[in-house]
């Protein structure tokens, strides 16, 4: 599904190297997690793949489905099914939550060369999905994240994910900020969508969200690379120990 | 005091060019607009107030032409039910016109009772204009005063049941029209005037609006989509007792454009708010200055200004609240912003906030930004094209202003226009 190959990624505005050569495959229907010390370079991973500004790929290739993604614009990876959930969800005040998922389910089906979904079947759809997220209608009324709690923020990027049915998901520390009840529904929201067909990367700080969401392979991302893979338990091993002996042990 | 000479030189050049109306009810009010015309001069470039402005365009005695432009377009409001009065480059036109007979209010053209000696316009023509004089001289407006050839002279008894909508087209590339309307509407009656199109190769209009009260008086305008041409417009609107005005402009297009919107609000408890939204791409500039004077207890006002400009668009703002001593509990907001779509367009903003009251809640603000890139890449990254993005956040940007129009029809109309604009000059 998702195919990284020796990825460098430097800063477009100064000299500064942020990926140094990634490798990583995640096919399809599989759960990969990644974790890694506090600016290892995740985040800069899931904005190079959704083609966000400010970046510069030095070397190596990212693709989906055998689609090279670096050439695309973010709304063409969107459209080719690429989904992320931002750590920092964006506030777009003027915007209705309503209006901007239909807007996105829109844009994404006539890229696609579908038909526009009916208004009341698009309704029906969000409110069954929102509704499995406790997000009520007021929240879907209010302008786009705009006053909404941290939790809500990543509660409304599941729903959008719900929505919006990508092949591949990357959620960037979507745990972060949730209530254990809130960590629950997000995981079961995640869980709902895990498919034969669909690719999970999910960057995460701690294991207990892939207690909710089981792993197939846990990744330790460290200063540009993947500096080792394993299984769960993998996860687990960071969370007792840290990452000194994995760092260690691989210098 | 005598004027510069070339002020001077300028005023006489132009009055030359025109012709008073000697006999009639409106007669002791055009001379006295003369004299106020010739005392204060007509604008110039190095006055305060003209400061962001090029007045030259809008005085010069002869006129730059202007391309009639052809939208392809339905008209404005076409859905609505109106009360429709056309004037074609500031000529009424009997034809495509309404008859002007309508329950709750009383419609008669300026030129058709121009002759008799008593009105009851007469009180109020030039009167709310001359108010507006102090403390900044408008000459534009006192020009209309004296030498308008036309307008409309509305008297709002009741509730009419559609709106007046006043429909300006514009046909000759040489046109220069001068139109002033008065409207009053009396104590508890409610009315909502429509304005549209661009009038003119250049258009001189004032409005004068007397709100009685409990009374109510909405206004629309949308001031056409053509480019070359050119328009001074002014509204003195005096508010009554627990009176509300509320009034809305939209101006896509237009080499020069300066609205004036000039209020007063007498009796307490009114409510008096001012929007616009303008769009410009290109050879465009657009000023809107208004004064907001509390002169009573427990009043609101509210400006909120949103443009949007490009590839060397120029947008203006002078907004001032003056609240004279007395005016306690003044509720008085003023939003001006500005969308720069890149870096050649420039916005010019002066608030003002004048209080000799101490019980008052004013704020004012005024900022001028790119597009939210943040909120761009969101937009895409869920699969919006980088166009429908934009133009969603332009319409975002401009929503706080087009909120301020209360019917719904009315609302969406200007959304849909702004919507064609943006493809258009995507
Ligand atoms: N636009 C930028 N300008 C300057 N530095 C940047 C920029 N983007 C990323 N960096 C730097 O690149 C490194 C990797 O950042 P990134 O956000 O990818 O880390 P991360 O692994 O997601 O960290 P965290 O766990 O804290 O979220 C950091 O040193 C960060 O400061
Ligand atoms: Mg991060």
């Amino acid at each position: 599904m998702l195919e990284i190959k020796n990825l460098h990624v430097k800063l477009e505005e100064e000299d500064k190297q942020i990926l140094k050569g990634v490798d990583l495959e995640v096919p399809a229907g599989k759960v990969h997690a990644i974790m890694g010390p506090n600016g290892s370079g995740k985040s800069t991973l899931s904005y190079v793949l959704s083609g966000r500004d400010g970046y510069e790929v030095t070397e190596g290739s990212a693709s989906l489905e055998g689609q090279d993604l670096l050439d695309l614009d973010p709304e063409e990876r969107a459209a080719a099914g690429l989904f992320l959930a931002f750590q920092y969800p964006v506030e777009i005040p003027g915007v209705g939550n309503m209006t901007f998922l239909r807007t996105a389910v829109n844009a994404q089906r006539k890229a696609r060369g579908e038909d526009e979904m009916s208004a009341t079947d698009f309704l029906k759809m969000v409110r069954e999905k929102a509704k499995d997220l406790k997000i009520d209608a007021e929240m879907l009324k209010r302008p786009v994240n705009v006053g909404f709690s941290g939790g809500e923020k990543k509660r409304n990027e599941i729903l959008q994910m719900a929505v919006l049915a990508p092949k591949m998901c990357i959620l960037d520390e979507t745990d972060s900020g949730l209530d254990v009840d809130a960590m629950k529904l997000v995981s079961d929201g995640v869980n709902a969508l895990r498919d034969a067909g669909r690719g999970f990367l999910v960057i995460t700080h701690y294991q207990r969200l892939l207690d909710h969401i089981k792993p197939d392979v846990v990744h330790i991302m460290a200063d540009g690379r993947i500096i080792k893979s394993g299984g769960p338990e993998l996860a687990l091993e960071v969370e007792k120990n840290g990452y000194a002996d994995i760092l260690s042990e691989v210098a | 005091m005598a004027l510069p000479q070339t002020k001077h030189d300028t005023t006489e050049a132009r009055l030359a060019t025109l012709s008073l109306p000697e006999s009639g009810w409106s007669a002791p009010a055009r001379r006295a607009a003369l004299a106020r015309v010739r005392e204060m001069g007509l604008p110039a470039a190095r006055d305060e107030y003209w400061k962001f402005t090029r007045p030259d365009t809008l005085t010069r005695p002869d006129v730059i032409e202007a391309a009639v432009f052809d939208s392809g377009e339905p008209p404005f409001f076409n859905e609505i039910d109106t009360l429709k009065v056309v004037f074609v480059d500031g000529v009424f036109d009997a034809d495509a016109s309404d008859d002007l007979s309508l329950e709750g209010v009383s419609i008669e053209r300026l030129a058709d009772v121009a002759g008799t000696d008593i009105h009851w316009a007469k009180d109020l023509y030039g009167t709310l204009e001359t108010n507006g004089q102090d403390p900044v001289a408008r000459p534009l407006a006192a020009l209309n005063t004296a030498f308008a050839t036309d307008g409309l002279l509305i008297h709002v008894t009741g509730k009419p049941s559609k709106p007046i909508q006043l429909t300006y087209s514009h046909a000759d590339t040489r046109s220069d029209a001068i139109l002033h309307h008065v409207v009053k509407v009396e104590a508890g009656a409610e009315v909502t005037i429509l304005e549209n199109g661009p009038a003119a190769a250049r258009f001189n209009k004032c409005t004068e609006i007397d709100i009685a009260d409990g009374a109510a008086l909405h206004h629309v305008r949308a001031q056409g989509r053509d480019h070359e041409r050119r328009a001074a417009t002014h509204m003195f609107t005096r508010l009554g007792e627990k009176s509300t005005y509320k009034s809305f402009t939209l101006t896509v297009n237009g080499v020069m454009t300066r609205n004036e919107q000039v209020l007063e609000l007498t009796g307490d408890e009114a409510i008096a708010h001012v929007a616009g939204a303008c769009v410009g791409d290109g050879d465009f500039h657009h000023d809107d200055t208004v004064f907001i004077t509390h002169d009573a207890v427990d009043c609101e006002s509210r400006q909120v200004f949103k443009k949007v400009l490009k590839n060397g668009a120029t947008g203006v703002f002078q907004g001032k609240i003056l609240v004279k001593p007395g005016a306690q509990k003044t509720d008085g907001y003023q939003i001006s912003q500005s969308l720069l779509l890149d870096g050649d367009s420039q916005f010019l903003a002066k608030p003002e906030l004048e209080i000799y009251a101490d019980d008052v809640a004013c704020s004012h603000g005024s900022t001028s930004g790119a597009i939210d890139e943040e909120g761009l890449f969101y937009l895409r990254s869920r699969g919006v094209p980088e166009r429908d993005a934009t133009n969603l956040l332009t319409l975002a940007f401009l929503a706080e202003a087009v909120d301020e129009i209360e019917d719904q029809a009315l609302a969406d109309e200007i959304v849909s226009r702004l919507e064609g604009w943006l493809t258009r000059h995507g």
